[in-house]
């Protein structure tokens, strides 16, 4: 690590800004180079996201517990696809599919990884800026492109497609002839998610770009935060995982527009017509996608990864434990990540050895977890825990993860995902680990990075009662999923008001209530934003006691984050716990005499 | 160890894309030709392999441009005659690359035409799809390429410091990446459609 630092004295001093400063009101709020600005851009994307994606599975669940009535309003908003309210099966297909899509990609992507990542990361290295500002721009507005052209598919005639988040050929493939919203609705979710993928590279070549190359003096690899470090990773994950993805989806919108066979099947009849295609494969775009989409479920959990491991031990009063082995299990789970794909496809006809192939891995991909999970709950044994709303969901993350984490056992091995693949256990299961577990991220950073983003406290008792009320409606919402699924209730029917799912009504009812009652503790939230923004009191620059660069600035940090100044760094960001003239921290700017008069606690 | 130089580390992580995205592409034409029995094997245009030779000369040239340029620091103590001289050495072979760049655009254009003419399609085979996707896609990179060498010729122009020479440094890893890129999709090409 010495080379590092030795190289980084060689350095030319004091490099101009990469950008002047903002001069008019388009420069700073809308077109900003900024990546404080940026990674906001982001975090109010990925806000109105989780707004719509939210509300589009209220109509979903009300319509599961009440299949015969219609659903209040509806009927108004959307006359063309719900008359009067009613939803139709393909409606609610419809529904499913922007609510997954929506989900997966503008929210658990864009606020975990590139907001926070894009205020955080460049504070916490000690950077003026990312290494290509225009880029970051770019990425914003690209993904905001994205989020657009996927909206509007609510407002062509057939509606938005129906072929769930995943888009499988060759229903996505062969064009309106497969059901309403296959048609231009389909189109535009393939262009979307092709924008998408290139917003998502340039904010990843951006990210690793300024981990490598921007650092501070004396920020060593070893030095950087965690969250860093989990962006870091992700970062790296996105890059692979979105460049798959985007030939994906340019072969899917050839299938679509061009007439290729990429996808489609040879004689394959779709309502009674026989397709001009020929001999394509439709499991080809299961693994270009699972190849993206498993990896996706570690660009969404990662960074919560970093985030609960830089809060706890500013929460806990106590260093981080084993953080070279935390570091170590997130590189492991970047890397096995790529090898488990298939363990979503056991159903499609593999033969057992190659599921056998697909299963090991991901039972092994636990360990690097657990470890993770051990050594926060080894962070957290015996500390002196300050209880506020941020630490409250981190020890939320920890139990939604690990309860997430625990059915993903079951559904690893095939001869158990044969029988609960489809149905609502797996609904529950990806809920916890990934939905939840990131939002529970989500909420997390916004608590403990709110002071420095606006310079305001948020409300604690506001925030203490939006945990409560969430880990409540969490379990209540998804806890019973697992059951459902075990009853054999199969996932993406619309309703089951006649059949031998019949008995699971008051079940259905039950988690209705809880997902309505969990959105409505969000208000709480969303309250508390507002209000703090506006009235909240004012932050001093370390309101926890933190020791990572971010906190060692004004809150908010000024345009170029640190005023001019060039942040030399002598201490890792594990410093707590630790006899010093702060009190029991020693910031990572502190010169290195700090270090030599304290004592490990 | 050298010091950070985020244009070519940039570059580096791009091209770790641009990798993945052909492996994908590749990957996807070696399970689509698996799913077809009869695989239609299409007669590659000769000026395919011209084209190779024109993009491959480019990156030469490129080169050529680089050395005359050479770092900020090599030109002190030189004489403005000399400078110049250089200058309109780097500029020269800085034109042939731009020309040749354009070069191997056309020629693939004329590829295109000639499989057109030979009833070969976007559409009408897996192998032809193949083709053209591979091919466009290359194309289209190339393209971006040939704008990110106006972009360095213009820093150049504004300004010959150690910004610009890193510029075109990072390009000049771009564009030899190309050429190399071209290299394996013909044998891919040659071997496979």
């Amino acid at each position: 690590m010495d080379n590092v630092s030795a190289s980084i004295t060689e350095l030319p001093p004091a490099a101009p800004h990469q950008h002047a400063a903002p001069d008019s009101f388009i420069r700073n709020y809308v077109f900003s180079l900024d990546h404080k600005v940026i990674g906001k851009q982001y975090l109010g994307l990925g806000l109105l996201a989780v707004c719509t994606g939210m509300f589009l599975s209220w109509i979903m669940r009300y319509h599961l517990a009440f299949p015969d009535k219609p659903v209040p309003l509806i009927g108004l908003i959307a006359p063309t696809f719900a008359a009067g309210g009613v939803i139709t099966p393909e409606f609610y297909l419809q529904l499913m599919t922007m609510h997954g899509t929506i989900m997966v990609f503008f929210v658990l992507t864009t606020a975990p990884f590139a907001g926070f990542g894009n205020f955080v990361l460049p504070l916490q290295v000690g950077a003026e800026d990312m290494a290509f500002p225009r880029f970051n721009m770019m990425s914003f507005w690209v993904t905001f492109v994205a989020f657009a052209v996927l909206v509007a598919a609510f407002f062509v005639p057939d509606g938005p497609p129906l072929s769930g988040w995943t888009a499988y050929a060759p229903l996505s493939a062969v064009g309106k002839s497969s059901g309403p919203g296959e048609g231009l609705g389909q189109s535009l979710w393939v262009v979307s998610i092709a924008i998408f993928c290139i917003g998502q590279l340039l904010g990843s070549l951006n990210f690793i770009a300024t981990t490598l190359d921007l650092r501070a003096k004396g920020m060593t690899l070893a030095r950087m935060p965690y969250s860093t470090w989990a962006w870091f990773i992700t970062s790296i994950i996105g890059l692979i995982a979105f460049s798959v993805l985007l030939p994906a989806c340019v072969l899917l919108l050839l299938d679509r527009v061009a007439g290729t066979s990429f996808f489609i099947p040879a004689g394959l009849v779709v309502s009674d017509a026989l397709q001009p295609h020929s001999g394509g494969s439709a499991l080809l775009w299961q693994h270009l996608f699972w190849f993206f989409g498993h990896p996706e479920v570690y660009i969404a959990i990662v960074p919560g990864f970093g985030i609960i491991s830089t809060i706890l031990p500013a929460v806990c009063r106590k260093p981080h434990l084993g953080p070279r082995v935390l570091i170590a299990c997130q590189l492991a789970i970047a890397g096995l990540s790529y090898m488990v794909w298939g363990h979503h496809m056991f159903l499609s006809g593999m033969s057992p050895m190659s599921a056998t192939l697909f299963s090991v891995p991901t039972l092994i991909i636990t360990i690097p977890a657990a470890i993770i999970t051990l050594l926060w709950l080894g962070t957290i044994y015996g500390s002196k825990l300050r209880v506020n709303t941020a630490a409250l969901f981190c020890l939320g993350f920890v139990s939604v993860f690990v309860t997430g984490g625990l059915s993903g056992f079951f559904l690893s091995q095939p001869s158990i995902d044969t029988y609960l693949h489809g149905t609502y256990f797996v609904v529950g299961h990806f809920h916890f680990v990934m939905g939840v577990a990131a939002m529970f991220g989500i909420f997390a950073g916004t608590y403990f990075w709110f002071p420095k983003m606006f310079g305001r406290m948020m409300n604690e008792t506001l925030g203490k009662w939006h945990f409560a009320l969430t880990f409540l409606g969490v379990y209540a919402t998804f806890m019973p999923m697992h059951w459902l699924g075990l009853e054999g209730n199969v996932r993406r029917y619309s309703s089951f008001p006649s059949d031998y799912m019949h008995g699971s009504l008051a079940l259905h009812r039950f988690i209705t209530a809880a997902a309505l009652f969990l959105g409505a503790a969000q208000l709480i939230f969303l309250v508390n934003l507002l209000w703090s923004r506006l009235r909240g009191p004012a932050a001093p620059d370390n309101p926890w006691d933190a020791t990572s660069l971010e906190w060692s600035t004004t809150s908010p940090p000024p345009f170029d984050n640190f005023a001019g100044v060039h942040p030399v760094i002598s201490h890792g960001p594990n410093e707590y716990g630790v006899a010093s003239a702060r009190g029991d921290y020693i910031m990572q700017t502190d010169p290195p005499s700090a270090a030599a008069s304290s004592a490990v606690a | 160890m050298a010091p950070p130089n985020p244009a070519r580390t940039g570059v580096w992580v791009g091209i770790g894309a641009v990798i993945m995205s052909f492996a994908a592409y590749t990957s996807a034409m070696i399970v689509r030709q698996g799913t077809t029995p009869e695989w239609h094997h299409i007669a590659l245009p000769p000026i395919l392999y011209w084209n190779a030779l024109v993009l491959v000369a480019s990156s030469v040239t490129l080169e050529l441009a680089r050395q005359r340029i050479g770092g900020p620091f090599d030109r002190l103590g030189r004489t403005p005659a000399v400078q110049a001289a250089k200058s309109r050495e780097w500029q020269f072979w800085y034109r042939i690359t731009l020309v040749l760049s354009v070069g191997f655009l056309v020629g693939q254009f004329f590829a295109w035409r000639r499989l057109a003419s030979e009833g070969v399609y976007l559409a009408s085979s897996p192998s032809g799809s193949f083709f053209y996707v591979l091919t466009a896609l290359h194309a289209l990179h190339v393209l971006g390429g040939i704008g990110a060498l106006l972009y360095a010729l213009r820093c150049l122009h504004a300004d010959d410091g150690p910004r610009s020479v890193n510029v075109l440094g990072a390009v000049a890893v771009y564009w030899h990446f190309m050429a190399a890129l071209w290299v394996y999709l013909l044998v891919i090409l040659a071997l496979w459609i």
